[in-house]
């Protein structure tokens, strides 16, 4: 393709030297190519972003309607605070108390902070969908990739074990925490969680902890 | 007996057949990779461990910017002759006592990024020639109970293509409060089920080291 093959062919048995067909070097071109095809493989395979879906509760918009009670034994508060911060707290809070209000708990995003608490509290449900999984990666179950994850729905549906996780967040907190949160939710395998808004005693209760004025700055340490 | 002479020369590797596949693989990832639009926003993406891929097609998209702005992005459908935006765009504008043209309405169909103008400044905006000056109008969505504008147009959208799957598109440094705004719209519109765009990362958890 690239080289011309030019033969002489010679005029009037006068002797001439054999031309060479001039030669294109191609290596940088191979060179190139290969970066670009490179970059472009890459990126191909990585830019797709992903979703995570999430269902929100239905908004109460009829004052005279109620919010679903849940048991307060099974009820884990968790409020994303301010810098990155995660305080949380069991069961419920009484508003009528507001003077008495318990302590929160601070933890943070890192493995041994939320995730450790969660399957703590978690932990039957994780280890029987976490069993569940090893089982049909090893092999010993045989079912299609739809079944394993209507399987691993109906596993939480069923569970009344593992704790209801409310999360709230602090008007400090941002978008990162939230999805964060959510996301140690899926890791964590638990099967009741939803986003509520914050209550007032709430924030009073992440202030408390985290030394937050009330007017809303941001907090010195 | 004559000797045999050695050529002297390094062999030489035709590369020709070499550089012709390239060329081929080449175009192919060119013409097959769908060209990124900048956002009128830089917004990186938290990260998460779901594998769902994004949606194609019947999806609207909110972008929280850093700074609080909302910008939002609607899908022309899987078929070229559905045209969802101009569509959407019309009723906006039947909303807001506005008319917009074919070449707005073209205009408006083809912008391939997120598009962040108040409905007062859209007319202005789609007439705009040049990329700057357009940006320079990107101001955010409106989204104050005064003049809640965003929630009007996830209500057409929604009129005009049932089917769009809200997806919302933050900075991980999105201050909370304009993501709950936007949550509480789409709440109030019944939008309940909705995706959180993120990328992609693997998780690791050790049980043992967990149960002592």
């Amino acid at each position: 393709m690239a080289e011309v093959i030019v033969e002489d062919k010679g005029k009037g048995g006068k002797k001439k030297a054999k031309k060479h067909p001039p030669r294109l070097d191609m290596t940088p071109m191979v060179d190139l190519m290969c970066l670009l095809i490179t970059f472009f493989m890459l990126t191909t395979a990585f830019s797709k972003s992903k979703v995570m879906d999430i269902t929100l509760p239905d908004k109460l918009t009829d004052p005279n309607q109620k919010a679903p009670v849940i048991a307060a034994s099974r009820t884990l508060n968790i409020i994303l605070g301010p810098n990155d911060k995660i305080y949380w707290y069991p069961g419920a809070v009484k508003p009528e108390e507001y003077n008495n209000l318990p302590p929160v708990m601070e933890t943070d995003f890192s493995a041994t902070g939320i995730r450790q608490m969660l399957l703590e509290r978690n932990r039957a449900l994780f280890k029987k969908i976490d069993d569940f999984r090893q089982q049909v990666i090893s092999g010993k179950i045989e079912i299609s990739q739809d079944s394993t994850e209507s399987a691993v729905r109906k596993l939480k549906t069923d569970d009344d074990t593992g704790p209801i996780v409310l999360i709230k967040a602090y008007k400090e907190a941002n978008y990162g925490n939230f999805v964060d949160i959510l996301d140690e939710m899926n890791i964590c395998g638990v099967a009741r969680y939803t986003f509520v808004d914050i209550a007032w005693y709430e924030e009073k209760m992440v202030e408390a902890a985290a030394g937050v004025a009330a007017t809303g700055t941001t907090s010195t340490n | 007996m004559p000797k045999i002479k050695l050529p002297t020369k390094t062999p030489h590797i035709d590369m020709t057949p070499m550089v012709d596949t390239f060329a081929v693989v080449l175009t192919f990832l060119l013409l097959t990779t769908t060209m990124r639009q900048p956002e009128p926003a830089n917004v990186d993406t938290p990260f998460s461990i779901s594998e769902t891929p994004t949606p194609d097609f019947n999806a609207m998209t909110f972008l929280l910017s850093p700074d609080g702005q909302v910008f939002m992005n609607f899908d022309n459908g899987p078929d070229t002759i559905l045209k969802y935006r101009p569509k959407i765009l019309v009723e906006m504008g039947k909303r807001y006592g506005i008319e917009f043209n074919e070449f707005e309405q073209r205009e408006f169909e083809k912008y391939p990024s997120s598009i962040g103008v108040p409905i007062g400044q859209m007319k202005e905006f789609l007439n705009l020639k040049e990329g700057s000056a357009r940006n320079k109008l990107q101001t955010g969505i409106p989204l104050d109970s005064a003049d809640n504008q965003l929630a009007m147009w996830i209500q057409y959208a929604r009129t005009v293509n049932p089917n769009y799957q809200a997806c919302i598109k933050g900075d991980s440094q999105t201050e909370f409060p304009v993501v709950k705004r936007v949550l509480d719209i789409l709440q109030e519109l019944n939008v309940k089920r909705f995706s959180l765009i993120t990328n992609l990362e693997a998780a690791k958890i050790n049980l043992e080291e967990i149960q002592q």
